[in-house]
């Protein structure tokens, strides 16, 4: 029998002889119940503060959604759909999530789009084909372009990237692009400020990099070495084995690292906010100002009076991007169980 | 390809399949390099991006520091007139610090305890699942939906934007940061020390906070480290509650500057004196993160 059967069973002897109904002993009674006090404290102070951060979620939800109620009891479900935004307190006053939802959902699904292939290369490159020494340096590297706050994003792409998109996108291809047959119109625009949906889309995609690079680059990891080398061993080439071995073995954790992105690129505030334009209609075209949840709420909502109609719209659209974010996240963390275990 | 040549005749020409066959192998070595120089490129760029941060923070923040973004506070543009006294930012970064301090200080003990509770008591349990679950969400939540929160809970009801609904929409970050870091590093310690110190008869309380709190004492701190690096670049959040302030503030039910939000509103405001004066900030901000960044790396590292 092994030791660790033998200690098994010793413990059990041992709670059994302390559960049977025996004489106490009063010297010894004192000192027990002394730490065993020690112990319920402690564990009661630790479950309280886990039970802390259940109520602080709950209450982020129960919160907003008090915020909401105002905006929500005078336009119902017609919110999600309305693209009105008229803060100006007459008749005319009106307010509709529609265009900050689509610039979120649209800013944040073309920041995907740029960012995937980018991050799956470096993760391949940093898995299977970066030399040894390089690994840690370049891997280093890109975690650290996580580090970088996000108003330092922001106005990098302020001061770098808009001009960027302004001159050497919009002006070189903008034409060549909007001629495209069928898809053309998706280019076509009369703004030229260089602030787009495209720009901020772009920052997003910089932002989020990192953090899909870096769940990839762990996934992949994580494939038993015995599977890549029988692939190897039969002639494989490494696109062959990553393509036919790694990512299938992955593919469940590398969409829970993409979803992670999302979750990420949908909440940003600070980055957007610099460069998307923060124009309240909906936008024509992807070279057109926008604005998404994150940056409305940033812009007007420190502006607006406590208890108006427009911060309840505010907390309405933050209600929103709550439910969306938490889908979200949430299917991203149940995506990568695998890899939290 | 191959199987049409097993499949079919056997006097098929031999000639004609090594032909096919070094033309696969060619394809298939094309596409091989092709895919290694996109991922080369890849990374590449992801580099490029990091290299053309620090670069453009460096030659635009540089050019902008000087004492005087230690010594004064805000003041308005001098734009058209130089004899007009410079600006600095020493009101925003006092307001960080304190912000941070505190919301370092009350979300660090709650963190701990709570990454304390997954490792040593939940672990598997539906509570500890249903809690690891909620920390991880809030980990990724959107920063400004904090704000919203904080500013429904403290600033309506205090009546008015302070330093303290600032500093404690920090520590609603902070926590799930500590208790990520925390839980990791203490279900790396070996469960032999454990049942050796219950062994001894020590109670469990001493011994997770004599015996695993040290031995995971340098995981900790990296947590710690790393949550401090991710509020003091936060801005969203302070926005809508503490949101800035032009002279230097103590007092915690007032509104607070905060650097980032000082860099904010500064390069947002259109003069150039005071988008130089942003850069400069942005330059603190960046280098101080980074380098907090790069200490719990080390930290982290030469432990295990």
């Amino acid at each position: 029998m092994p030791p660790s059967c033998l200690s098994i069973f010793g413990t059990k002897a041992l709670q059994q002889t302390v559960a049977a109904p025996s004489a106490p002993r009063p010297s010894q009674g004192g000192r027990i119940k002394a730490s065993s006090l020690g112990d319920r404290v402690f564990e009661w102070l630790c479950r309280g503060a886990g039970i802390l951060v259940l109520l602080t979620l709950g209450a982020i939800i129960v919160t907003l959604f008090i915020g909401a109620l105002p905006a929500f009891e005078r336009y119902g479900a017609a919110f999600i759909w309305s693209t009105e935004w008229n803060p100006v307190e007459d008749h005319r006053e009106a307010y509709g999530g529609a265009v900050a939802i689509f610039g979120t959902v649209v800013s944040a699904i073309l920041a995907i789009i740029f960012a995937v292939p980018v991050a799956f290369g470096i993760a391949f490159y940093l898995t299977e084909l970066a030399p040894a020494w390089l690994k840690r340096p370049v891997g280093t590297a890109i975690e650290l372009l996580a580090a970088v706050p996000s108003i330092i994003y922001g106005m990098w792409g302020l001061f770098v990237v808009v001009p960027f998109v302004q001159m050497n996108i919009q002006l070189t291809f903008g034409d060549a692009l909007a001629a495209l047959p069928l898809i053309g119109f998706i280019f076509e625009t009369t703004n030229f400020a260089g602030t787009s949906l495209f720009t901020a889309a772009l920052v997003l995609a910089i932002m989020i990099l990192p953090f899909i690079a870096a769940t990839m680059r762990d996934v992949f990891d994580q494939v038993p070495p015995v599977y890549k080398e029988s692939a190897y061993g039969v002639g494989a080439t490494r696109w062959e084995v990553v393509s036919g071995v790694v990512i299938p073995y992955t593919r469940i954790s590398v969409v829970g690292g993409i979803m992670l992105g999302l979750g990420r690129a949908l909440g940003e505030t600070m980055a957007v906010t610099f460069v998307i334009g923060n124009a309240n209609r909906l936008p024509g075209s992807i070279f057109d100002a926008s604005t998404t949840i994150a940056s409305v709420v940033a812009m007007e909502f420190p502006e607006s009076l406590a208890g108006s109609l427009k911060q309840s719209a505010l907390f309405a659209l933050g209600f929103l991007l709550f439910v969306i974010s938490f889908v979200v996240l949430a299917t991203s963390r149940w995506l990568l169980r695998s890899r939290l275990k | 390809m191959s199987t049409t040549a097993m499949g079919g005749p056997i006097h098929s020409a031999p000639a004609k399949d090594m032909a096919v066959a070094r033309a696969l192998g060619r394809r298939r070595r094309v596409k091989d390099n092709l895919v290694r120089w996109f991922c080369i490129g890849a990374t590449v760029v992801g580099l490029f991006f990091l290299a053309s941060i620090m670069t453009t923070l460096l030659w635009r923040g540089l050019a902008a520091m000087d004492l005087t973004i230690f010594t004064t506070e805000f003041r308005p543009t001098r734009y058209g007139d130089d004899n007009m006294p410079k600006g600095g930012l020493i009101h925003a970064i006092l307001g960080s610090l304190v912000q941070v301090a505190i919301g370092t200080g009350i979300g660090t003990p709650i963190g701990l305890l709570v990454g304390t509770y997954l490792a040593e008591y939940a672990r598997n349990s539906p509570m500890g699942n249903a809690v690891r679950f909620v920390s991880d969400i809030l980990l990724s939540a959107p920063s400004i939906l904090i704000g919203l929160f904080i500013y429904q809970l403290v600033v309506l009801p205090m009546g008015g934007f302070s330093g303290l609904a600032g500093a404690l929409a920090l520590a609603i970050i902070v926590i799930p940061v500590v208790v990520r870091t925390t839980e990791d590093m203490l279900q790396l310690i070996p469960n032999t020390l454990r049942e050796a110190v219950i062994g001894l008869g020590a109670p469990k309380w001493k011994m997770i906070t004599l015996v695993c709190y040290k031995a995971a004492m340098s995981g900790i701190v990296t947590g710690i480290l790393l949550a401090v690096a991710r509020i003091a670049g936060e801005t969203a959040p302070l926005l809508l509650t503490s949101f800035g302030n032009n002279v230097t503030s103590f007092d915690l039910s007032k509104a607070m500057a905060s650097l980032p939000i000082a860099i904010y509103q500064q390069a947002n405001s259109g003069f150039p004196d005071l988008i130089e004066i942003a850069w400069a900030g942005a330059l603190l901000i960046t280098v101080g993160v980074l380098a907090i960044n790069i200490v719990a790396r080390v930290l982290l590292r030469a432990k295990i």
